[in-house]
């Protein structure tokens, strides 16, 4: 079995042995010791496996680690720098979004993303982005209210938390 | 209740503990040890005061979403005054003599806690006091408690807890009528919104749930299952498992007599989780079906059919009046069947569970809802006592009622057993989906009489439940009286059971978040064949404010029920005008100990799409801990239970489910979620759990929008069944 180099969160990384149709997912959780990215279907349906591929949002349990090789990959552990969290990281703090957390880190780099790529989103578009994480607790209103926050669009109606 | 009262010396010479700090549990058992650092000291179960003023809280309950981890210990931080931003919260070890229930499930880890939790913190904030008056040598009405330190009215000399810990764990635990607990308006902390605890963990990443563990030499594992539920496997591909890449081993596992506790099945484990998983698509097992289900949903619908051709069943539930009488004074009859679907749970984290048996230990790492439960069940299989055997806690990634069953618990220490190594199970989606204990279907066959005045006269059921092979009951039966029965002056319940040997089990609110739906549908129809406002009409029933069970404070009492509903129609704007295709919903329901009101406002085009609006919702759960959680927990039921009426259904053949992952089995996404606005009435009345009660209204108050908007009556769920989308 081969190893495959990738940056990995800003850093340059090689795999130990793994097969080559391994999905992402399964090394970053299995053979890196990165458990933040999630496995909940297994299909690329509910979204917690979401990581970062050259930018893009991505589904790691649909992407074969051979893919990735020589690529650049970003996962919620790689999202905040060592004294500061990415401002949709505060927000979801500032909001309390998560629930159970489960879907938490594959919402947030959808988040990430669907604000590189629209910094002012109105609710359809963040609806539009989001349909592809599943939220089994129902979290969605919080969802919507942090990326707005996190996008800086004021919004009188939305509670933040008193106490963290 | 008492603290258990025992002075240290006492203690250390019984347990024979010779240092650290000491837990002192409740009357009943009288010890527990806590594996403290020297500078750590407990003054009971739930806290450990550190020197430098670090406050450890226990939480002692699961958290699967439902905001424990957090609710529960600012119930502590209120009462001993600790200053929550400083405040360390760790889940407690799985110890039922010390913490008794530790479950979670049926909304009551706020409620049962309560007086527990508000206790312990008291009566530590009391013997740090009484520390402190000793030190300074004046009276403890001197001295009181702020920000977690002691101070000295006259004097403002200031002493931390941390200061004054070592010394006041030596005191005596005082009698709870010596703790005086603060009052409402004393309230510093409870009652606002307080952040989830584990919240900075979540946001970036941190390994937190049972799929997160890592033991050293650690192995991975899956296991397959009979596609017909409770089958046995005769063989299995095992030579050519084993030599797939990463494939260690292969083999048998006989499970127990009840699936529930340990399903029979093929494991496979191998060095990673994908190697497992991947081995498990060529795995080929002859299955003995003898005594598997051999079920098929079209048979047992067909069963259902027949049955409801009747206005009554073979059993009384419940009779009150003459049903006879009432329709003789009706003025009209309406008579209707409604049903709903089988679901399953579907927790985003799918079933998983690490074990590490040694031969003579065992530790088990695991998302569960009743852990001592599985604790218990993996000491008898493994011929261990249960002094042996450690479970590890950790955050599940969502419950509703899944992990009431400690299958996958066993599935793995199974597995570990056999290998003597520490393994890592995780079950596939495809296996969770077709390998559930699933919400059981069932029809309801109701006629009303409606007299002159437009009232009632007489209400006649006949529920259908699908599910229980010999007899009705459990997820499949009914908790009664359900509203409006005691309400009504002629009333008849009876029952009939298709049997099945599908598996059930209790879902989010169960039996409610099915029962809901026909119940608050009908007395829509009711009131609406009675040409009248469907808010009066349901506070017309309510009446006088009573305990619908005399002095019983978990039953309904129909004023709270009142309040619930004016308030959520006032906040929704009830009886506005609207536009032609919208429509308003209510809808009612009590569980869990609390009433909960919701309104639906939506508008329904030619092509049925449904646009909701906004849902509001009212709730009456007595005093709030979290307003943050609370409120989450409101939301996030109505949006499940929007997911379980637009589009959810389990269907079999032959004991199979044919339903695998999120593709066919959809779950509501965030595309067309309104605004849920969530209204609390504070009353003080002991707090009650928020985890389910308010899922059951929002099916029944969509559909009554619906009727309102379109003049359609929605009989059977999912509303995709009858062309609606969202």
């Amino acid at each position: 079995m081969p190893k495959y180099k990738f940056t990995l969160n800003q850093q340059a990384i090689v795999t130990p042995d793994v097969a080559k149709d391994t999905p992402l997912l399964w090394v970053l959780r299995d053979a890196l010791n990165l458990q933040g990215t999630k496995y909940g279907c297994g299909k690329g349906l509910c979204g917690a496996c979401t990581v970062h591929f050259n930018g893009s949002p991505t589904r790691a349990c649909q992407l074969p680690v051979e893919a990735a090789s020589e690529q650049k990959i970003t996962t919620i552990e790689g999202l905040a720098t060592a004294d500061k969290l990415h401002p949709v990281q505060q927000a979801w703090l500032d909001l309390d979004v998560p629930q159970c957390g489960y879907c938490q880190a594959g919402q947030i780099m959808s988040a990430v993303s669907l604000l590189e790529n629209i910094p002012q989103p109105t609710d359809e578009q963040i609806e539009q982005m989001m349909s592809g994480n599943i939220c089994r607790c129902g979290t969605y209103n919080r969802i919507k209210d942090a990326i707005k926050v996190a996008a800086g669009i004021k919004d009188d109606s939305i509670y933040r938390i008193d106490i963290k | 209740m008492e603290l258990f009262n025992v002075n240290r010396r006492n203690f250390l010479k019984m347990t024979g503990i010779s240092a650290g700090g000491l837990i002192l549990g409740w009357s009943v058992p009288k010890f527990a040890i806590a594996a403290t650092a020297d500078n750590e000291h407990s003054l009971n179960a739930y806290l450990l005061i550190s020197t430098d003023n670090t406050i450890t809280l226990f939480s002692p309950n699961p958290e699967i979403g439902q905001g424990v981890k957090t609710a529960l210990p600012m119930i502590i931080a209120e009462e001993l005054e600790a200053d929550w931003q400083a405040v360390v919260v760790k889940q407690s070890t799985i110890d039922s003599k010390l913490y008794k229930r530790q479950a979670a499930g049926g909304s009551r880890s706020v409620n049962v806690s309560w007086d527990k939790l508000r206790y312990a913190g008291a009566s530590a904030k009391l013997m740090l006091i009484k520390a402190a008056s000793l030190e300074w040598q004046v009276a403890e009405a001197e001295c009181f408690a702020e920000n977690a330190h002691v101070i000295h009215k006259a004097t403002q000399r200031k002493l931390s807890y941390g200061e004054l810990a070592e010394k006041a764990a030596l005191l005596d635990v005082p009698a709870d009528k010596q703790v005086k607990l603060k009052s409402v308006n004393e309230y510093n902390l409870i009652g606002k919104r307080v952040g989830g605890v584990d919240n900075a963990a979540i946001v970036t990443g941190q390994p937190l749930f049972g799929i997160d563990q890592q033991i050293p030499n650690m192995l991975y594992a899956t296991y397959a299952k009979c596609p017909a539920y409770n089958g046995k496997p005769i063989s299995a591909n095992l030579a050519e498992v084993k030599q797939q890449p990463g494939v260690i081993d292969a083999f048998i596992i006989k499970g127990s007599r009840s699936p529930r506790q340990l399903p029979h099945g093929v494991a496979i484990v191998g060095t990673s989780t994908w190697a497992v998983f991947k081995a498990k698509q060529i795995l080929k097992v002859k299955w003995d079906t003898k005594k598997a289900a051999k079920d098929s949903l079209t048979q047992l619908q067909a069963q259902a059919g027949k049955f409801a051709l009747h206005d009554k069943g073979d059993q009384a539930l419940l009779t009150q009046g003459d049903v006879k009488q009432g329709f003789k004074q009706a003025e009209q009859t309406v008579s209707s069947l409604y049903t709903y679907p089988y679901l399953a749970h579907t927790p985003l984290e799918p079933m998983n569970a690490s074990a590490w048996y040694t031969g003579d230990a065992l530790h088990i790492w695991a998302p569960a809802q009743i852990p001592q439960g599985g604790k218990s069940l993996a000491a008898k299989y493994c011929k261990l006592d249960e002094s042996k055997v450690v479970f590890h806690q950790t955050r599940v990634g969502g419950g509703f009622g899944r992990r009431l069953a400690n299958d996958y618990v066993m599935e793995a220490v199974a597995i570990s057993k056999q290998i003597k190594q520490p393994v890592q199970y995780v079950s596939t989606r495809e296996e969770d989906t077709t390998h559930d204990h699933y919400r059981p279907s069932a029809f309801f066959k109701m006629k009303a009489g409606i007299d002159k005045q437009g009232k009632i006269s007489a209400w006649q059921e006949h529920f259908i439940t699908l599910g229980g092979n010999k007899k009705a009951g459990g997820p499949a039966g009914r908790i009664l009286p359900e509203f409006p029965a005691p309400l009504l002056s002629n009333f008849e319940l009876t029952q009939s059971l298709v049997k099945s040997r599908m598996p059930i089990g209790a879902m989010r609110a169960p039996i409610s978040n099915g029962v809901a739906f026909p119940l608050q549908s009908f007395l829509h129809e009711i009131s609406t064949a009675a040409k009248r406002d469907h808010l009066e009409f349901l506070l017309e029933i309510l009446g006088d404010p009573v305990w619908l069970k005399p002095n019983n404070k978990d039953s309904l009492h129909t004023g709270r029920a009142a309040e619930v509903l004016k308030l959520a129609a006032t906040k929704a704007g009830w009886g506005k005008p609207l536009a032609k295709g919208q429509g308003m919903g209510i809808a009612f329901y009590f569980s869990h100990s609390t009433p909960v009101a919701q309104v639906v406002e939506l508008s329904v085009d030619s092509n049925k799409k449904i646009k909701l609006h906004k849902i509001t919702v009212a709730a009456d759960a007595g005093p709030i801990v979290n307003l943050s959680g609370a409120e989450h927990q409101c939301q996030g039921s109505v949006i499940d239970g929007i997911s379980i009426a637009m589009g959810q259904e389990i269907t079999f053949t032959n004991g199979v489910v044919e339903q695998t992952n999120f593709d066919d089995y959809p779950l509501q996404r965030i595309n067309g979620i309104p605004e849920i606005e969530v209204h609390f009435i504070q009353s003080d009345f002991q707090p009650t759990g928020l985890g389910e009660p308010a899922l059951p209204p929002t099916a029944p108050a969509l559909c009554n929008a619906i009727a309102a908007a379109t003049g359609e009556r929605v009989y059977q769920l999912p509303l995709n069944k009858s062309g609606f989308s969202l």
